[in-house]
């Protein structure tokens, strides 16, 4: 008899020693990139989040370790340029990133050190998902997992455009997109995300999203204590909600930690085109796509450039994006 | 630790000071966390960097590297001052009301009998006064002014809110705030935390820095309770295991002494080890120094430790001088005394100080050998790597052989924690390439040496001949036939002398310390872990984390030495009578008949409260607020200079440093002033990394990939240094060169009316390994260590810094 792995409701339990099924998988995709009318599944998994406390945070980089690790990405040695983030950025091999910022707070003139956990937030309503032209490469299951399947995935750099987060990361060696997939190949047999494994102070906790409300509930209850008075839950309603939330000291001013978006939402060019041309955008964009995936190989390093998001405007009008472009797609 | 890790959950407020708790010790500092999520704890940094650990706290205040004890004397004086002491803790369970001897004073920052040609103190009127009993005179009305309670309030006096800013840099109302929040503490069922690492041992003051603290902590009723206590923070895994098993040039296991020179025979040697009771009654537990004693030489020599040669004693080496420290040894090495050296382990061309000298000391020798898993800095320390170790390899005649170890992770064996437990851990991998265990390589290189004594002799082989040696495979002892030797086993059939029951029978473990004789009768390599390996197997190896009522015990979980005992001086958690101070915190308590409770009671078991003090271990059965001559600067911490400081001593003008560290005649002209170096230096860890090793693997090395060293944004802008450009720091020792980070997390101080920079120093960067090549800061700092224990000084020392176009080409 085969064991079917269970739903994880924490991160910190031990994975089991004998081998399970998975207990979600393709057949619980609800949404595919550039796909119409994907047959829903009979079921709804429950939905999944992490939560990252912000003030739990010690920024030891133990998640960007095992997210490493785990992923076996290989991120460069690069060089110390006077922060402490490194790598510098997210990178196709790095897919979290602590981020530090030196806030000095006005009301107390104390200097607050920030320090963020950022990458994918899993959002509800994925920007990356509706931006993508290439069938199949972006993928969303029922319990809220937004994954990349790279062998679908042209290296366009749409995603990018359609992420409100700025997340997605292009390779130069195989000119594919990648971001933290929520470890869905440890979550699909009952394990948390290695980033939340690792986590020593348990900053970072993996359950079901209404588990993680409540949890994130109680934290900023403690931090109101504290004295923390805008104390608060990140889980912005202009994507749907997310399925990576944090709990922030300053729920009010979400900028000050690196920049996280105030009121993210996805660009109006990627939903004007899903909403209005869809049809005769994804045509056009098929054509293009292959086009720069040919060219592109060889050609460019796949960045999103002024041009792209051209393009990409002109096809919401129904235009042709290369006529200007001089065939370069 | 007095107390454990998972204790740290247990408590009202956490202080780091002197560590970087979160940064160095991430793992443990979920205990940090829990206290905060769930009891709702506070959590105080002072440290002169902001760190990360300040990042998570409720509090943080600066301090200039190399000023705690003037911190901590002003924190004891405001306690006195505003009454928050825990009175009946201090009036019954330290030495606040002995008497000290009339002659003892403290003038122009010296106690009595300071003597300057020896840089050491003539510490005989440190001590307290004796009635015609033997015994100590006290004064419980505390009224009398040479009781030590007085004596300390007078000590203290000097150390005021505005003397403290002063010394410190800590704006006076963060000093308050933070005596504040301490104060509260004193009440009994209010408990504090000490968590504390190198930065307060890396001083040429450090162990006086951890007294400063210890008797605060007894001030405010802090020890042996839960949630409270002196919690050093080790570094190394195993580093713990280090000392108790006596790997320091003055020590054997279970922290006995190797004998000086003067103590030629066994009954001279036992002669100050008497440990008689100061006062009437009390256990003054090392009294049992001779059982140990007798134990230990019995499993180094077995049968040839005989009653009549005194138990082999003759064949224990006897020390000329107070310690072959490293930094002794390198400075022999640099006088040609040194012919062979032995790193298993060790990268000393980054661990000691003042790496010019090392380099010139490796040079000198004729062989190196370097058992390490690594490819380390000091087994290539005659290789040329530019300017990164500028060295000439044509004028290096030092012969260097690596054997190849295995890592912690490819070893069966005990790692012994902060809190002091045994957890026995197995093999996750098996060794690569040529990879052998320590223990192989050691026993064969002994069998080696033992074959050549016999064959030619030698001016005294009998030590090594008869060594006792019984393993099943003499090339390889196993991880289990030392631990059960380590544990100890009856040499006899053990009859109880009272009732004549047969304790246990000849060859059978023991399973206390307890049952260990002083008449050959027993063995044991390391009496403070007995119970570790008994009858009933491996007690290290256990993994129930069952912890009743949720006290953070987990008696069943691993073994805790001495006993499996999780919080040393428990007793002392409870009141007089024998209650808890705390109802609500319960650990061990008086039921009328016997001590009981959620820990292994530290006081006989049937001693009833009131009769024998909680502080077993001490003569004085009580804890010590005055230290005698147990140390060498000083019965009180007073504040000292570091040997390199931007300021005098305000005590006295002509006092450099600690008056008595050791400093040897070619290091104090290495000495740096503050016209030349205006700045101040610090070094420290970074979480990314551990120590020298993780620069090797290229995750780590991802994470935080160059050396660098982090400067207020005043300083940076006073020197022209730009973030993330390059930077020339030297001092009179070294140079290096570095990316220089610029922060709001480091601000200058004013001490002594004047600006105080200071620039941070992290280490984890040399040559070799995936990282890219840099240094450590013991290119720059000072070859002078503590005038106890000799840890240098690598927290507190002078440089000057100024940006730099490129790094040099050597």
């Amino acid at each position: 008899m085969k064991d079917i792995a269970t739903s994880p409701t924490t991160a910190a339990s031990n994975p089991p020693v004998q081998p399970t099924e998975a207990y979600f998988n393709s057949g619980d995709i609800v949404r595919i990139s550039a796909t119409r009318n994907v047959p829903q599944p009979d079921r709804q998994l429950e939905k999944l989040a992490k939560l990252i406390d912000v003030s739990k945070c010690i920024g030891c980089k133990a998640c960007q370790s095992a997210c490493i690790e785990w992923n076996d990405t290989h991120p460069a040695v690069e060089e110390n340029v006077g922060v402490y983030e490194n790598p510098h950025d997210l990178t196709p091999n790095m897919f979290t990133l602590m981020r530090f910022s030196e806030w000095v707070n006005p009301e107390t003139d104390d200097l607050e050190w920030l320090i963020r956990k950022d990458g994918c937030m899993h959002c509800e309503d994925p920007g990356c998902l509706k931006a993508c032209p290439a069938p199949g490469a972006i993928v969303q299951y029922s319990n809220g997992i937004v994954d990349f399947v790279q062998e679908n995935c042209i290296g366009c750099g749409y995603c990018l455009t359609g992420c409100p987060f700025n997340i997605p990361r292009i390779s130069q060696v195989d000119h594919k997109s990648y971001k933290c997939t929520l470890c869905s190949d440890r979550v699909a047999v009952g394990q948390g995300p290695a980033c939340a494994k690792a986590c020593p102070t348990q900053a970072i906790v993996f359950g079901t999203k209404e588990d993680m409300k409540a949890h994130a509930a109680e934290r900023i209850e403690d931090l109101k204590s504290r004295g923390y008075e805008n104390a608060g839950l990140y889980d912005p309603a202009g994507v749907g909600g997310t399925h990576v939330m944090y709990v922030l000291h300053h729920a009010d001013k979400p900028q000050i930690y690196n920049g996280l978006a105030e009121s993210p939402r996805i660009s109006p060019i990627v939903e004007g085109w899903k909403g209005v041309t869809k049809t005769a955008g994804l045509a056009a964009i098929g054509l293009a796509a292959i086009g720069a995936t040919l060219h592109g190989l060889f050609a460019r390093g796949n960045e999103v450039e002024d041009h792209d998001d051209q393009a990409a405007d002109k096809l919401v009008k129904g235009e042709d994006p290369d006529q200007d472009q001089g065939g370069h797609g | 630790m007095t107390n454990s890790w998972t204790d740290i959950k247990n408590t009202d407020l956490v202080i780091v000071m002197g560590g970087n708790a979160a940064e160095a010790h991430p793992c443990g500092f979920k205990w940090v966390t829990e206290a905060k999520a769930h009891r709702g704890a506070k959590l105080i940094v002072v440290d002169p960097r902001y760190t990360r650990t300040a990042s998570v706290a409720d509090y943080y205040a600066p301090i200039r590297p190399g000023s705690d004890i003037a911190f901590l004397m002003g924190v004891i004086r405001w306690c006195i001052e505003n009454d928050k002491v825990q009175w009946d803790y201090v009036r019954n369970y330290t030495n606040a009301s002995f008497l000290v001897r009339e002659d003892f004073g403290w003038s122009d920052g010296l106690f009595t009998g300071y003597d300057e040609e020896k840089r050491d103190f003539n510490k005989e009127s440190w001590d307290y006064q004796k009635g015609d009993d033997g015994f100590v005179l006290t004064d419980p009305t505390l009224q009398d002014p040479r009781c030590v309670w007085n004596m300390l309030k007078a000590h203290v006096d000097v150390y005021t809110p505005e003397f403290v800013e002063n010394i410190t840099g800590t704006p006076r109302d963060k000093f308050l705030t933070v005596c504040q929040m301490i104060g509260e503490c004193s009440a009994p069922d209010r408990t504090m935390t000490s968590m504390y690492a190198l930065g307060w041992t890396q001083h040429s003051k450090g162990a006086q820095n951890i007294r400063g603290m210890a008797m605060l902590q007894l001030i405010l009723g802090n020890i042996g309770v839960r949630g409270g206590g002196m919690n050093a923070l080790r570094g190394h895994s195993n580093i713990q295991g280090l000392t108790d098993i006596g790997l320091m040039s003055n020590l054997i296991p279970g922290y006995l002494n190797i004998p000086t020179e003067k103590e030629t025979d066994w009954q001279t040697y036992l002669s100050t080890r008497t440990f008689t009771p100061l006062r009437p009654g009390q256990t003054s537990y090392w009294q049992n120094y001779p059982k140990f004693m007798v134990s230990f030489l019995k499993a180094m020599w077995g049968d040839a430790a005989t009653a009549e040669n005194d138990w082999a004693y003759e064949y224990l080496p006897k020390l000329d001088v107070p310690a072959y420290d490293l930094l002794r040894m390198v400075e022999l090495m640099n006088h040609d005394k040194v012919n062979l050296y032995f790193c298993q382990g060790f990268n000393p061309l980054l661990s000691a100080p003042d790496r010019g000298k090392v380099t010139r000391g490796l040079s000198r020798l004729k062989m190196l050998v370097v058992m390490d898993p690594l490819a380390t800095e000091t087994a290539h320390f005659w290789e040329n790597h530019g300017a990164h170790n500028d060295v000439d390899p044509a004028q290096i005649q030092t012969e260097v052989l690596e054997l190849p170890t295995t890592c912690f992770a490819e070893d069966e064996g005990a790692l012994v924690n902060s809190g002091r437990w045994l957890q026995w851990h197995w093999p996750g991998a098996t060794p690569p390439g040529e990879a052998k265990h320590d223990t192989w390589i050691m026993a064969q290189i002994w069998l080696r040496v033992r074959e050549l004594y016999r064959q030619e002799g030698g001016a005294f082989p009998d030590p090594i001949l008869n060594l006792a040696w019984n393993y099943a495979d003499p090339g390889e002892p196993m991880p289990e036939e030392l631990a059960r030797e380590m544990n100890g086993r009856a040499l006899a059939d053990l009859t109880d002398p009272a009732t004549g029951a047969t304790v246990l029978r000849a060859g059978q473990q023991v399973s206390s310390f307890g049952q260990l004789r002083d008449d050959g009768t027993t063995m044991a390599g390391c009496w403070i872990y007995a119970g570790s390996w008994t009858e009933d197997g491996n007690m290290m190896a256990r993994r129930d984390n069952s912890d009743p009522d949720d006290v953070g015990m987990f008696l069943n979980w691993s073994f805790a030495w001495p006993a499996n005992r999780r919080i040393l001086y428990n007793r002392a958690s409870a009141d007089l009578e024998g209650n808890p101070w705390d109802p609500s915190r319960p650990l061990i308590s008086w039921n009328g008949e016997r001590w009981q409770g959620y820990d292994v009671p530290d006081i006989p078991p049937t001693a009833p409260p009131g009769e024998v003090g909680p502080f077993i271990m001490n003569q004085e059965g009580v804890s010590r607020l005055f230290s005698r001559g147990l140390m060498r600067d000083g019965p009180f911490p007073t504040h000292m200079e570091p040997f390199e400081s931007p300021m005098a001593n305000v005590f006295n003008a002509r006092m450099r440093g600690n008056p008595v560290a050791r400093m040897f005649e070619t290091d104090a002209a290495r000495l740096g002033t503050s016209d030349e170096f205006p700045f101040v230096a610090t070094s420290y860890r970074l979480t990314e990394h551990f120590h020298y090793w993780t620069k090797h693997n290229p995750v780590n090395a991802a994470l935080q990939p160059e050396f660098f060293v982090e400067i207020s944004e005043e300083l940076a802008a006073e020197r022209g240094i730009t973030k993330g450009g390059r930077v020339r720091v030297w001092s009179k020792r070294g140079e290096v060169w570095a990316k220089a980070v610029v922060t709001k997390r480091i601000r200058p101080m004013t001490c002594g009316g004047k600006p105080v920079h200071v620039v941070g120093i992290p280490l984890h960067w040399g040559f070799m390994g995936s990282a890219r090549k840099g240094w450590g800061p013991n290119s720059l700092t000072p070859f002078v260590g503590d005038a106890n224990v000799d840890t240098p000084e690598f927290k507190a020392f002078l440089v000057n810094i100024e940006p730099a176009a490129e790094e040099p080409v050597a």
